[in-house]
């Protein structure tokens, strides 16, 4: 089945969480509103019209000061029989930066979601476990979001600020050439 | 016996022999440092793209064992940590621990521009070089050096340890 046909079905059948369908040579991508996300995913992995099996990749987006709602939650959606591709662009408002977690139909997204709290502080509900997965644990803010600096915030992680004064502490014991 | 009537010969700043009697008579300075350099065992610590560059200089083209170097793999073993790579704030309290358990005498090389410097990385979670939390001897500019300056690096701490005096010693 087209891409396209996949994203009318889907629009048909949703109609109020659809927002747009998009096409950009040859690549169609539906942006919808998060309520009916799980009800939505459900229906593409199990109907065997769709089959999509594989999730190739979830990540977040931050489109600070560019829209509104501010966040996007990308699904790149692949059927290994079929062959087809649907892109699902999930949006989330700043105010309440949470969505349901895909990890029930698609295990692999386990650590893709871990990745997107952790750097854009998005929320997946029921997700088995939801820690942060590149950075320490203790790490205060989310680094991908476009008010975060580049640089670092002021006030250094706490676990660097100890081994510098560790290797303060530990001068004496050098050796002095 | 000895023939006192032979004058010593001098083969080196330092080095003297004794005719006829096998002997060398020298400082502890040199041989001390002579061993040293000559047999540095370094630490692997690749953490980015330098440690394959380290790997390939320890390989059989560029052959390390040819200068005494034999990589270790625990830090109990080595007196010299090459740190090769990228340091993240996440990795540094163990580029510190793995440094303090190294026993004395015990060297730095900071290899590639990351490990010096941070290089283009100034970013959140990226050390500004590792010179902030541990001392640092050579470093070896270059994204990532290519071999031929690791061995350089490598020569040029055989020169820092063969100027040292009496670090053998609680007295100094």
């Amino acid at each position: 089945m087209e891409p396209v046909e996949i994203a009318n079905k889907i629009k048909e059948e949703f109609p109020t969480e659809v927002v747009e369908v998009k096409e950009f040579r040859g690549q169609v991508g539906i942006t919808i509103k998060k309520n009916e996300l799980p009800g939505i995913i459900r229906r593409l992995n199990a109907s065997p019209e769709f089959d999509f099996d594989y999730l190739k990749d979830l990540c977040g987006v931050d489109y600070m000061n560019v829209k509104v709602p501010r966040f996007e939650v990308v699904y790149q959606l692949y059927s290994i029989r079929h062959g087809h591709m649907l892109r699902l662009n999930v949006q989330v408002s700043e105010n309440s930066p949470t969505i349901a977690s895909v990890t029930a139909v698609y295990s692999g997204a386990n650590w893709h979601e871990r990745e997107c709290y952790d750097m854009f502080g998005i929320v997946f509900d029921n997700h088995p476990d939801l820690r942060r997965i590149l950075l320490p644990e203790d790490w205060e803010g989310y680094p991908l979001r476009k008010d975060y600096p580049t640089a670092g915030t002021e006030e250094e992680w706490r676990g660097f600020k100890e081994v510098l004064l560790k290797a303060e502490e530990y001068k004496k014991y050098e050796w002095k050439k | 016996m000895i023939d006192t009537s032979l004058s010593l010969i001098d083969v080196e700043e330092g080095i003297k022999i004794i005719p006829g009697a096998s002997t060398i008579i020298t400082t502890a300075d040199k041989i001390i440092n002579w061993g040293r350099k000559s047999s540095i065992w370094p630490m692997t610590f690749g953490l980015a793209c330098c440690a394959i560059e380290m790997m390939s200089t320890g390989a059989s083209d560029y052959d390390l064992d040819r200068l005494g170097i034999i990589f270790r793999a625990s830090p109990r073993q080595a007196d010299c940590m090459i740190v090769a790579g990228t340091v993240t704030k996440k990795m540094a309290p163990v580029v510190r621990k793995v440094y303090d358990q190294m026993a004395e005498p015990k060297y730095v090389i900071a290899m590639g521009s990351c490990a010096c410097t941070g290089n283009v990385y100034k970013v959140y979670s990226v050390v500004q070089g590792v010179d902030t939390f541990i001392p640092v001897d050579v470093y070896i500019p270059g994204c990532p050096p290519r071999p031929e300056a690791l061995i350089g690096g490598i020569v040029k701490l055989q020169e820092v340890i063969a100027k040292e005096r009496m670090r053998w010693s609680p007295l100094r």
